[in-house]
């Protein structure tokens, strides 16, 4: 397969099974950096099992997943993932609902993992002024003091994109970031992902066709855990094999 | 670094409670001590070693509380290392005996020389010095903590697997220190302490200190509690609790996070249980019973876990409930603590609630009594002894059922909902809607 020099992550002949079930199947992928992928397929193409593999819930039986060109990633737990630089926001938006917004970011921002930096931490002006910002940027200034479970599923989700950008992370894996949002949260939602894939690798998962023809960007169809047809929306959704398999006649 | 980290233990509510705690520390060994015994506000003496021991488990309840409430570890084997914190002491004290004891031997305590031991085992070398053992008390536990800890975490043992082993950890300790040939004295345990630190335990003065000193680590816990909690790390061990997970998928080491808090709070445990056998003048290896851990675990869910105040507040209330029960023997009182609970419970959440707890509470003496009538053919209400523990487990079952987040969580609930009507209240004629140029809305009776 193609070079791995210059890749963001790199994916190649993954394979993992349950129970006897190929949930992933010799499955390729490439993101280059400052790239942005789309990736659709119908339910049970193994989209989520692939986030899994790149963020180390669940071990491949075979093939080699690499960030950046050299870190092989099947051999890295959860939290050393996370910290190399891999974000990933969950399909069920999952944020801690008991603690404010404002605590939440503070507990995303970039800063160093252990228990003592933990224990010892204060926050400095910079931090503060960057959690503000970020809070700017995903419309929940205003809100900051409130307990994230409070939020409505439209909010939360972009409570996640904002712990998200607090990581600051190379790559970002974002599963279905649009379910629950209205049309006008959608279509602002489209806008941030791509202004963030200016500067980083963005790889999202999503169903709404709309909002995936906003992105703008590379489309990657899977099928049964492989790749099925990539290209720009128009070519994969002109295939006559997804038309097929996915988007219906 | 650390000084911010002491500010910001010294929250407002931490600030009073060690102010209370102090003043507790101080005022009850005066009221002791310093007052002739007819005098109305003299505390007799009994009671001295009884509250501190009432403290010595509040403080073990917090160290629960830190785990449980806070981490979503729920240890149901936390008296374990109150257990080997009052072992470690009571070493100390064994070798403070010196040649006092029964057979007068000069190193080896009572039971070693009754045992046929020829020598002291290499264990037990050390706690003649008290800075030894002072260290041990923090140290056994700890380490017992960490490898526990460590293989359990690092296994990702969470949830009920979890609980059910730090259940079968203490029950093994159990076991091991029932056994003679161990060295600790069997299932006697060790006892008839004669000084600790030069003076004699049994002396009012000190009672008195041991009182004083078990009030101020219960301060002590509070501010490390207050300093772990309120920290950035205070908020990890909330999501840890919430949403284990996804925390690591933050980048954040779960399983040193839980390891942190639980080595914390077993050191805590530890010094509590030191603090402990001096007040009681006995360790033996029924405190190693899982019944302990499961009722300190009651105590820190009536009190509201989750909260530095709440276990504290459970452990003394339950615990006093308890002497009721148990010494008093008076079915009126047990009636006016039961009426109590159920008022509470009715205000908490709803009336029918509260009827169902009264009904309970009179179902299980009546039930037993009709037992009674089948088997022998006389109607006998039960010893009020022998009734303590189903109502420690109604009490239980009740508090989770009815009120979950415990008395503090229903104080909170209070509050909230008067500062909603006061609020409620300023907003009909608020100056500040006038200043910032909202027009009050019109009165829709004019």
């Amino acid at each position: 397969m193609a070079d791995k020099t210059g890749t963001m992550l790199y994916l190649d002949g993954v394979s993992v099974s349950f129970d006897g079930f190929k949930a992933i199947n010799k499955l390729s992928i490439i993101v280059h950096p400052a790239e942005m992928l789309a990736i659709i397929g119908p339910n049970g193409a193994g989209k989520t099992t692939m986030m899994d593999i790149i963020t180390g819930k669940t071990r491949p039986d075979d093939g080699e997943v690499l960030f950046d060109g050299r870190t092989d990633l099947t051999k890295l737990d959860e939290a050393a993932i996370a910290n190399l630089g891999i974000g990933r926001k969950f399909q069920k938006p999952t944020v801690f609902e008991s603690q404010t917004i404002w605590d939440n970011l503070v507990m995303a921002l970039r800063k160093p993992r252990g228990v003592f930096s933990a224990l010892f931490y204060s926050m400095s002006a910079d931090d503060e002024a960057r959690i503000t910002e970020i809070l700017d940027t995903v419309r929940l200034l205003n809100r900051k003091d409130d307990l994230a479970a409070n939020l409505s599923h439209g909010q939360k989700q972009w409570l996640e994109i904002g712990m998200l950008l607090a990581q600051d992370p190379k790559l970002l894996l974002v599963d279905e970031p649009v379910a629950g949002m209205t049309d006008s949260e959608t279509v602002e939602t489209a806008k941030l992902l791509k202004d963030i894939a200016k500067t980083r690798s963005v790889v999202v998962v999503e169903h709404d066709m709309s909002f995936v023809r906003d992105l703008g960007s590379r489309v990657t169809c899977l099928a049964e855990g492989s790749v099925l047809a990539e290209g720009t929306l128009d070519q994969v959704s002109a295939n006559p094999v997804v038309i097929e398999r996915y988007l219906g006649r | 670094m650390i000084t911010q980290l002491i500010l910001r233990a010294l929250d407002k509510k931490a600030v009073w409670l060690v102010a209370v705690l102090a003043v507790i520390a101080i005022g009850v060994p005066m009221l002791n001590l310093g007052l002739p015994a007819d005098h109305p506000l003299h505390i007799p003496n009994y009671a001295v070693p009884l509250f501190g021991k009432y403290l010595n488990y509040a403080m073990l309840a917090l160290a629960l509380d830190l785990v449980w409430g806070y981490c979503g570890i729920l240890s149901l084997g936390h008296a374990a290392f109150f257990a080997l914190g009052a072992y470690a002491m009571g070493m100390y004290l064994m070798r403070q005996i010196g040649a006092r004891g029964v057979y007068a031997n000069p190193t080896l305590p009572d039971f070693m020389v009754f045992l046929n031991y020829k020598e002291l085992p290499w264990f037990w070398n050390g706690f003649d010095m008290w800075w030894f053992a002072f260290a041990m008390v923090l140290i056994v536990p700890g380490l017992l903590a960490f490898v526990f800890g460590f293989l359990a975490f690092r296994s990702r043992v969470t949830g009920v697997y979890l609980s059910i082993i730090t259940q079968a950890m203490t029950y093994a300790l159990l076991l091991a220190f029932f056994r003679n040939d161990l060295g600790f004295g069997g299932n006697n345990g060790l006892t008839d302490f004669k000084d600790i630190l030069g003076v004699n335990v049994q002396a009012a003065t000190t009672r008195a200190a041991l009182f004083a000193a078990s009030a101020f680590a219960l301060a002590l816990a509070v501010l490390v509690c207050s300093a772990i909690v309120n920290s950035k790390l205070g908020k990890v061990m909330v999501a840890v609790r919430d949403a284990e997970s996804r925390t690591r998928f933050l980048g954040y080491r779960v399983d040193n996070v839980k390891l942190f808090a639980f080595v914390v709070s077993a050191v805590l445990a530890g010094i509590a249980g030191a603090l402990y056998a001096p007040q009681v003048g006995i360790i033996n290896p029924s405190e190693f019973e899982p019944g302990n851990s499961i009722e300190v675990v009651i105590w820190t869910a009536v009190g509201g876990r989750g909260t530095i105040v709440g276990p504290i507040i459970g452990a003394i209330v339950v615990n006093l409930t308890k002497s009721i029960f148990t010494s008093g023997s008076s079915y009126v009182a047990a009636g006016v603590v039961i009426l109590i609970f159920s008022a509470i419970v009715a205000v908490a959440s709803g009336w029918t609630k509260g009827l169902i707890v009264i009904a309970a509470s009179v179902a299980i003496p009546v039930l037993y009594g009709l037992y009674q009538l089948i088997l022998y053919g006389n109607f006998k209400l039960p010893a009020l002894s022998d009734v303590w523990l189903y109502a420690l487990g109604g009490l239980f079952i009740f508090t989770t059922l009815f009120l979950p987040k415990g008395i503090v969580g229903l104080i909170a609930q209070w509050r909230t909902m008067t500062t909603k009507r006061e609020q409620h209240d300023r907003n009909a004629t608020s100056p500040v809607d006038v200043e910032a140029g909202v027009d009050p809305e019109p009165n829709p009776a004019e």
